[in-house]
């Protein structure tokens, strides 16, 4: 996985993002995303008690309690706000946090995630993973297509603990873009340079392709 | 000087007294107003300042309450936030057996991590602990009990142990293997899951800023789970980096009331650009 490819995947999510939205990025690649909303109108959620992230602009910004939910250091927005982990969580449980873009171990074609733990390793942190599942309006996956050993990732059924039983609503690769409808899975996108066979060879789960099927602009 | 107190207006259009007097006259009537004034300047004054003496004390002396097989809740995201002075303190105390409700376990050596080399924590309550590997090495020599949380539920559980709650539903969790165990319910057609409040003997917490009555004002990213913890222990101690005259804090600005902090200590370890540092 190339940086390039990890930044074509965050172009793509960041694409997504509506204003007037609030968006909760995980870590790893959904972290990149901020880099590339253009509107200043789309308000950053961390569940460690901040509305209103805005990504370190220099180094005399950098404040050693001010952080990320991935204890990276972060900024302050205009019109950010802090609070404590409940009222976080209550933000995140109650519906209050329209988009939550996350990272996975593997996506089945149901849209069932695992994203917390890998059998038979100890299970030490599940963080956040859960509440985010729960309660955000829409959870977009944004991951490699397959792992590091090119195992798939987005496969029949998921053989990894899943995260919860409420399904995502889209998957972001660097292959290829994929929604549910009807519950079902669906090839909307291929990234630029990408063909169909590369994605079937890669995709262990069916999907039905996208009469509309587009190029990733 | 006690003034007569006037028949309460028809139509009650503002108070007729400075604000903050005309309430309670209104209440309590002449001689009521009288005894609180007495009292307020000499008795109950001189009760408050004992108790402020008390509560502001040195780190060595207020973990001395914790005791073996206490249960502790300590603030704090990764090194943010979290009680540094206390914990530090901590590792000279005694006491072992401990249940630690946080949610990382500190890092290999660093912070509650000290504490887990010391074979002073019997189980660990929190939500990741992946950024502390030895916290798994424990576990699989059969040193440590874990109980993992997802971090909203951790938050919320806490919360209800402040506030007296007997427990809650949450979709959170809901179908996986965290539910395992756990009562789950259908709510208007949706699994929910039984979780139950958390609470603890001793909590430490960090502020930014403390007054000689127990106020706290946090600061950024570093509120986290401090304020909620205040709350859920019987005996809570805060760790702030300054300490102000009661009155210097805006009742506007102050996160945790004093009712809920009994012990007061200053920071001696902070966490500045270069890591961990004496103040």
């Amino acid at each position: 996985m190339t940086r390039d490819s990890q930044m074509m995947i965050a172009k793509r999510a960041a694409a997504e993002l509506q204003p007037h939205s609030v968006v909760n990025l995980g870590i790893g690649i959904p972290t990149l995303v901020a880099k590339y909303v253009e509107s200043d109108l789309v308000y950053f959620h961390t569940e460690n008690g901040m509305l209103g992230v805005q990504e370190l602009r220099n180094e005399e910004e950098f404040d050693p309690s001010l952080v990320n939910a991935g204890k990276l250091p972060i900024s302050e927005g205009i019109g950010a706000s802090y609070f404590d982990s409940a009222e976080s969580f209550g933000m995140i449980r109650g519906g209050h946090v329209d988009v939550a873009v996350l990272g996975a171990l593997q996506v089945d074609e149901q849209g069932f995630i695992a994203n917390w733990a890998i059998p038979g390793k100890n299970i030490m942190g599940v963080g956040g993973a859960m509440d985010l599942l729960s309660g955000a309006g829409k959870v977009i996956v944004t991951t490699n297509h397959t792992a590091k050993n090119g195992d798939p990732k987005i496969v029949h059924t998921c053989s990894y603990p899943i995260t919860s039983l409420r399904k995502v609503d889209m998957i972001i690769t660097e292959l290829a873009v994929f929604t549910f409808e009807a519950g079902k899975l669906v090839l909307k996108e291929l990234m630029p340079g990408v063909n169909l066979a590369e994605v079937r060879e890669k995709t262990e789960a069916a999907f039905k392709i996208s009469e509309q099927i587009t190029a990733v602009r | 000087m006690v003034e007569a107190v006037p028949p309460l207006p028809q139509e009650w259009d503002g108070p007729a007294f400075p604000k903050d007097e005309a309430p309670r006259r209104f209440l309590l009537g002449g001689l009521g107003f009288l005894f609180i004034q007495m009292a307020e300047r000499s008795f109950c004054l001189s009760i408050k300042e004992v108790m402020i003496m008390q509560k502001q004390m040195k780190a060595e002396e207020a973990v001395q309450k914790i005791q073996s097989g206490d249960t502790l809740m300590v603030g704090g995201f990764g090194l943010v936030g979290a009680p540094l002075t206390l914990i530090d303190e901590l590792t000279r105390h005694d006491a072992g057996g401990l249940t630690v409700i946080s949610n990382n376990l500190g890092e290999p050596g660093r912070g509650l991590g000290i504490l887990l080399r010391q074979g002073k924590v019997k189980r660990a309550i929190g939500s990741y602990f992946t950024s502390n590997r030895e916290v798994g090495d424990f576990y699989h020599q059969g040193k440590l009990e874990i109980q993992l949380l997802p971090q909203g539920t951790m938050s919320e559980s806490i919360r209800a142990g402040g506030a007296g709650i007997g427990g809650y539903y949450t979709k959170t969790s809901a179908g996986t293997e965290l539910a395992k165990g756990k009562e789950v319910r259908e709510i208007n057609g949706e699994l929910y899951v039984l979780e139950l409040p958390l609470k603890a003997n001793v909590a430490l917490v960090k502020a930014a800023k403390a007054d000689t009555l127990g106020n706290l004002v946090y600061y950024k990213t570093a509120r986290n789970f401090n304020p909620l913890m205040a709350a859920a222990a019987d005996f809570v101690i805060a760790e702030a980096d300054e300490i102000v005259e009661a009155g210097e804090l805006s009742p506007e600005e102050i996160v945790t009331p004093h009712l809920f902090v009994d012990a007061i200590v200053e920071s001696r370890l902070i966490l500045s650009k270069e890591g961990v540092v004496s103040k």
